[in-house]
């Protein structure tokens, strides 16, 4: 069996594809790889298709030794990888044979790295997906020394990529579409702009916000809002003000007003904002529906 | 019935009584347009998400422009009965709030037929609407730090069954030995929107 073992895992080392939308009315978060392009580009670096089964390791600090032959690739935050020692490069497809072991450092600048392996990540399916979703529990456990994780089949290694992963700037820019509730806040457009700093508290289910919190219209102050379906990207406002930015392990229903929607194209950049770092929101109405 | 922006590729869909976004949710669902990525019931309202560039979510609007949600298509949800062991820590002060014996609170609450109306707080933790009213009743004060899995609760609106252990506020009426959830399974949740619940004393 072709099979790769954990030496270590890191801060938080977890198996993730593509996720699993489509059963969010089952109380079923998406879940999946929170910067979606580098895990892509990762399989396709291995010669994978670009929805198998790799790593996101948070932090980098990933170890692992083959136990047979395979080709693997480390993308997202810049980090140095190396194999029995040597300098290996990142976003290039590295080879290793068996009883070789590949290491990844810790990243300067941004959040969480990739890494794919040649034929992905086998372990069994959860409702069509391997990814481990941290709020639900679903999919694998996190990796732990000692894990042996089995490979699919491999495919051809394309080599080089034509895709070059983005640097991670330190003030994120992130377009907000408003609404649906924008209507409950005051000044709903000029107070969400920020700026917003990314605090430690946050993790796959959201990003947590601190700025100046968000004040509700006096019609509005003591409101209820009857639970309502959430997706990923939306911007929800608990009553201190403070907003919750909610990526792929988002609760799928909520009562707290969702005052925007940020623009999908932005979630890779802030999968990978560091606690401390700063977040302005750029709103603007939403294009009508339909 | 009133279309609210959700991002470029969503919509919610609020609704003027649960009865109306269950008659809503029915009518998309017996559609389902290519495209169409999430379809997420809440308390009043239905959040649909399509695929960019799909046109589901225009042909969720037209579809809902011109249906009758006064008399929706026949529900395809499943008929569901749960067995419960009436023992739960809270059913005594239920009975009291309600100002009926716990006999009467259990007659009630296996009297009645439900429907999950939307899910969320956990993976297959179903909103069951139809709880008669003296079972209404608030939250806790101080919710529980732990609340066995298979518990049987009641909060406001709605009854449910936590699928598993967690943290929760509703007043514990008895517990269920049924599998709520299993992501192994091939019918992972036994309860969808949709689903007609019984509960059977046992």
């Amino acid at each position: 069996m072709r099979a790769v073992e954990v030496v270590s895992a890191g801060a938080q080392a977890l198996v993730q594809d593509l996720g699993r939308p489509g059963h969010a009315e089952l109380g079923v978060p998406p879940s999946g790889a929170l910067d979606v392009p580098a895990l892509r580009l990762a399989n396709r670096l291995v010669g994978n298709a670009e929805d198998a089964a790799g790593i996101e390791a948070l932090l980098g600090g990933l170890s692992l030794r083959a136990r047979t032959p395979v080709t693997v690739a480390v993308t997202g935050a810049p980090v140095a990888v190396d194999v029995d020692g040597a300098a290996a490069g990142s976003n290039v497809p590295v080879h290793l044979a068996a009883g070789s072991t590949v290491t990844l450092g810790n990243p300067d600048e941004g959040l969480r790295c990739y890494l794919a392996l040649s034929g992905g990540v086998d372990v069994p399916a959860e409702l069509g997906s391997r990814s481990r979703d941290v709020l639900s529990g679903i999919g694998p456990a996190p990796l732990a020394e000692g894990d042996v994780l089995p490979l699919g089949r491999p495919g051809v290694p394309c080599g080089a990529d034509v895709v070059a992963p983005a640097r991670v700037p330190a003030e994120l820019g992130v377009p907000v579409w408003l609404g649906p509730r924008e209507d409950w806040f005051a000044e709903a457009a000029s107070a969400l702009a920020g700026p917003w700093t990314v605090t430690p508290e946050s993790n796959r289910v959201g990003l947590r916000l601190d700025g100046t919190p968000l004040r509700r219209t006096p019609d509005r102050a003591d409101a209820e809002l009857p639970s309502e379906g959430l997706l990923t990207g939306a911007i929800q406002v608990p009553p201190n003000g403070l907003p919750v930015l909610f990526l792929a392990d988002h609760p799928t229903t909520g009562g707290y007003p969702v005052i925007g929607v940020v623009d999908a194209d932005a979630l890779p950049a802030l999968a990978q904002a560091r606690p401390g770092s700063t977040v302005r929101f750029l709103p603007s109405a939403a294009p009508s529906s339909g | 019935m009133r279309w609210l922006p959700y991002g470029p590729d969503a919509a919610l869909l609020e609704c003027d009584s649960s009865d109306r976004m269950a008659a809503a949710r029915a009518v998309v669902a017996d559609a389902r347009p290519d495209g169409l990525v999430e379809l997420v019931p809440g308390a009043r309202t239905l959040l649909v998400a399509a695929r960019p560039g799909s046109g589901a979510l225009a042909a969720v609007r037209a579809l809902l422009d011109g249906a009758d949600l006064a008399h929706p298509p026949e529900g395809r949800g499943r008929e569901v009965t749960i067995d419960v062991r009436y023992d739960g820590a809270d059913l005594d002060q239920v009975a009291r709030t309600a100002g009926i014996s716990a006999d009467e609170v259990v007659d009630l609450h296996t009297g009645a037929e439900y429907t999950v109306a939307f899910t969320g707080f956990a993976p297959g933790f179903g909103y069951l609407t139809g709880l008669a009213e003296p079972l209404r009743q608030a939250r806790l004060d101080s919710p529980r730090t732990s609340v066995p899995a298979g518990s049987v609760g009641v909060a406001g609106e709605f009854t449910g069954v936590y699928p598993r252990s967690s943290p929760g506020g509703w007043r514990l009426i008895g517990h269920t030995g049924t599998v709520l959830f299993d992501p192994r399974a091939r019918r992972p949740a036994l309860l969808s929107p949709g689903d007609t619940v019984r509960f059977r004393s046992r």
